[in-house]
């Protein structure tokens, strides 16, 4: 028996030693190369010339890793899968509002090693990139793309109601059921124009940020969401959407966009104003070059610029084989060189194509400033190089939701609330209150 | 090789008997050896069975009493995940939801189906031509039928609210209006009806036509017929149909996941406790929320619903339901 404890305690310290029982890159290995060997992933795919150029980035810096790449969106049944069955990918990579849930049980390794050994700059990525992989004061992450909310206008709907741009101020919430009123059309019963759309639910925390609230922490574990000013956020964008008929109606006609084809909303005039994505200067510019766009930023009650930011990161989960030639793949990645590299890429295919180019969003403040220095150019139509760089220029005021040890569960809880609401099982103060205790439930569970 | 004969009950002085296997009545060594080969031939599906079913089901029961997250080692704590089971609101409500589809899904479908047969049976050279048209739908897999659906129930420009539109309805909002949202599921559960057609067709085909002779001599109209005569005798099918309709409808899953909450979009936009089923809900505890113990309580709390009823329906169907070469 003591022979047993023995043996087992030999192979537990010979196990640790070899780990380097310090997360990511802490053991000799390839001692800050490439790396070598299999490495796989999870939740990446090669679908454009940006993945393309990054990943032949590696392989050129790395000759001697085994890429291999399987593509396809990241799914959270796999990721388990593999987890409990001791098999995981090398490198995952997903949303960065799900590092917290997955961080707090364990399933990610911090990258505190990997990003000392690799002497990456954590300053270099956006503060509200940042913010999301990191839990507790440890990085768990390395930031990917970078998309942040602006306003997008059709001044051709606008000019039609006898209004301009500068008329929509989305700080004056008394003055928006006007302004809706005057730009929503009815035709037959139908609704067949939208008149302001407030994105909600799922922009509901960007209404509330601008009402001077967050719906989480900034620690990830207290939420506001019966907070009064959360309320109120849900009240007027709820109020926006009776404007228009109701849920029903409403949910039903945007339903029908095809916001990635040449007959989108805007090309239709089917929506004046509404916010959105930035990635959909990039479709617009594609599909519909000569439509009248005016992209504005989307403001907090006194005016300032506001924004929500969200994109994706590379994790590096628990069991992985290959920790190292991960922790290469993903600062290789998202380094500033690849990042233009991947940039210029585009930018010729867009050239090539008679397509203006908008520029890449990346979660990394140098690469973005290289990218605009170096390969972006006006193209020529102001309504998009104006469009970029008020997307720039919102990318400094922008806020994430935390990373939270319960990340889905509260997502759930308020957009629940939010749906019940627009339904209209519920009212604002009531669904909301019931969300706060359903939130704190599961994140006083998961912190335990 | 000469036998001595031994009178019965005695035993010739020094002679010990030879140990035998006491050969059961009925089970002759051919018979032994059909059931050793019948043994060989199941050993796949039992070998499949154990691992694949009980095994799981074993570990399930197990992890019930635990708190797991896949990630870390399995925590025990007793019933607390039962005890959790009875005080989560969304548990009840999504029972609710699930039962509430059964009550209007499994009628609906049994009494349109018997209708389809009935009318099936009536048509003569193209039955095989209709038998397979509404059987077709029933190969569409669910996913593809639950995005279908989304399309076909769009309150604008759905089709469904469009014919509805011609004969004067204002058609609801199927996907958006909790009230509507159960009805909108019941009625994409009617594209998979054809799979009951075709059994009750069976069924019926296999009536004696010389009862509805002895019944017509007897004076019995139509509907007399079809009560004493067509229902009894198909009373089978509509019993093992009526089981396994509630039995798929209490884990109902994959087409209104599909719907509501099949992306991250779809997910957020439709997050609505009334398109919320148990399995849906379940799914969510496991994967989502990564509570594998709580969701297996919550398996085993269906897995015995499902058994009660059951075992209900069995007994019932003991006092209703005519088997060939039943007496009764």
């Amino acid at each position: 028996m003591s022979r047993l404890r023995c043996a087992t305690a030999f192979v537990g310290v010979l196990t640790l030693a070899l780990a380097g029982c310090g997360g990511v890159g802490g053991g000799t290995g390839s001692g800050g190369t490439g790396g070598t060997g299999a490495l796989t992933t999870m939740g990446f795919g090669l679908p454009d010339e940006i993945a393309t150029t990054r990943v032949d980035t590696f392989r050129r810096a790395s000759p001697d890793v085994e890429l291999k790449i399987t593509e396809g969106a990241f799914d959270e049944q796999q990721f388990l899968s593999a987890v409990a069955a001791g098999n995981p990918p090398d490198l995952v990579y997903l949303d960065r509002k799900l590092i917290g849930t997955y961080a707090r049980r364990g399933s990610l390794q911090p990258l505190t090693d990997c990003v000392q050994r690799r002497k990456v700059d954590l300053d270099q990525y956006r503060p509200a990139a940042r913010q999301q992989v990191t839990l507790d004061g440890t990085v768990y992450g390395i930031p990917e793309f970078y998309s942040v909310r602006v306003v997008y206008l059709n001044e051709a709907v606008l000019r039609e109601s006898g209004l301009t741009a500068a008329d929509v101020n989305l700080a004056d919430w008394a003055a928006l059921p006007a302004l809706n009123a005057k730009l929503t059309r009815v035709t037959g019963g139908k609704l067949t124009r939208i008149g302001v759309d407030p994105k909600i639910p799922e922009f509901l925390p960007m209404w509330a940020k601008a009402n001077g609230v967050e719906l989480l922490s900034v620690d990830g574990r207290t939420p506001h969401l019966d907070d009064p000013k959360v309320v109120e956020a849900l009240t007027t964008g709820l109020g926006l959407i009776r404007g228009q008929g109701g849920w029903g109606r409403f949910s039903a006609f945007r339903d029908t966009f095809d916001f990635f084809g040449a007959a989108s909303p805007l090309a239709r005039n089917q929506i004046a104003v509404w916010p959105m994505e930035d990635w959909f200067l990039n479709v617009a510019a594609k599909n519909t070059p000569k439509a009248e766009l005016v992209v504005k930023p989307f403001v907090d009650r006194q005016g300032q610029p506001l924004t929500m930011a969200s994109g994706s990161a590379w994790v590096i989960p628990k069991g992985a084989r290959n920790p190292d030639a991960a922790c290469a793949f993903a600062t290789t990645m998202t380094a500033v060189d690849t990042w233009v590299a991947a940039a210029r890429a585009r930018a010729e295919a867009r050239r090539a194509a008679g397509l203006p180019f908008t520029g890449v969003y990346t979660g990394n403040v140098r690469a973005d400033e290289r990218i605009f220095a170096e390969l972006w150019r006006p193209t020529g139509n102001p309504r998009f190089d104006e469009a970029v760089q008020t997307i720039r220029s919102v990318q400094a005021a922008a806020f994430s939701m935390p990373a939270s040890p319960a990340g889905a569960e509260f997502d759930k809880a308020w957009y629940g609330a939010a749906n019940r609401v627009l339904a209209g099982q519920s009212q604002p103060a009531e669904a909301l209150a019931r969300a706060q205790q359903e939130a704190t439930a599961a994140l006083d569970r998961a912190s335990r | 090789m000469g036998t001595a004969t031994v009178p019965a009950g005695r035993r010739p002085a020094g002679v010990v008997p030879a140990r035998r296997r006491p050969v059961r009545p009925g089970r002759s060594p051919s018979a032994r050896r059909e059931a050793r080969w019948a043994y060989l031939f199941l050993a796949p599906w039992l070998v499949g069975f154990l691992a694949f079913q009980a095994g799981p089901m074993i570990a399930s029961a197990w992890l019930s009493l635990t708190e797991y997250d896949v990630i870390n080692e399995p925590r025990f704590t007793g019933l607390d995940n039962y005890r959790q089971l009875t005080s989560d609101p969304q548990v009840a409500r999504s029972l609710g939801n699930t039962v509430l589809y059964t009550l209007l899904h499994v009628p609906l479908v049994m009494v349109l189906s018997l209708g389809l047969a009935l009318l099936l049976h009536r048509v003569g050279r193209f039955q095989g031509f209709f038998r397979t048209v509404f059987y077709l739908p029933v190969m569409t897999p669910a996913v593809a039928v639950g995005i279908l659906f989304l399309l076909l129930l769009n309150t604008q420009d759905g089709l469904v609210n469009r014919g509805l539109a011609l004969v004067g309805v204002d058609g609801p909002s199927w996907t958006t209006d909790p009230d509507w949202i159960l009805p909108g599921i019941v009625l994409m559960s009617l594209w998979s009806l054809g799979s009951t057609v075709i059994i009750y067709l069976a069924a019926l085909q296999n009536v004696p036509r010389d009862l509805y002779e002895a019944a017509s001599i007897d004076g019995a109209g139509r509907w007399a017929r079809f009560r004493t005569v067509t229902l009894p005798m198909i009373s089978g099918a509509l019993f093992f149909t009526l089981v396994v309709n509630t039995i798929a409808s209490l884990q109902m899953f994959t087409e209104v996941y599909t719907m509501y909450f099949g992306n991250r979009e779809t997910q957020n936009r439709f997050n609505s406790d009334a398109a919320t089923f148990y399995v849906i809900h379940l799914f969510q505890e496991a994967f989502q929320f990564l509570h594998m113990g709580f969701a297996s309580a919550m398996a085993w709390l269906l897995f015995v619903i499902i058994l009660l009823i059951t075992l209900v329906q069995m007994k019932l169907g003991n006092r209703f339901v005519y088997y060939e070469g039943d007496d009764r």
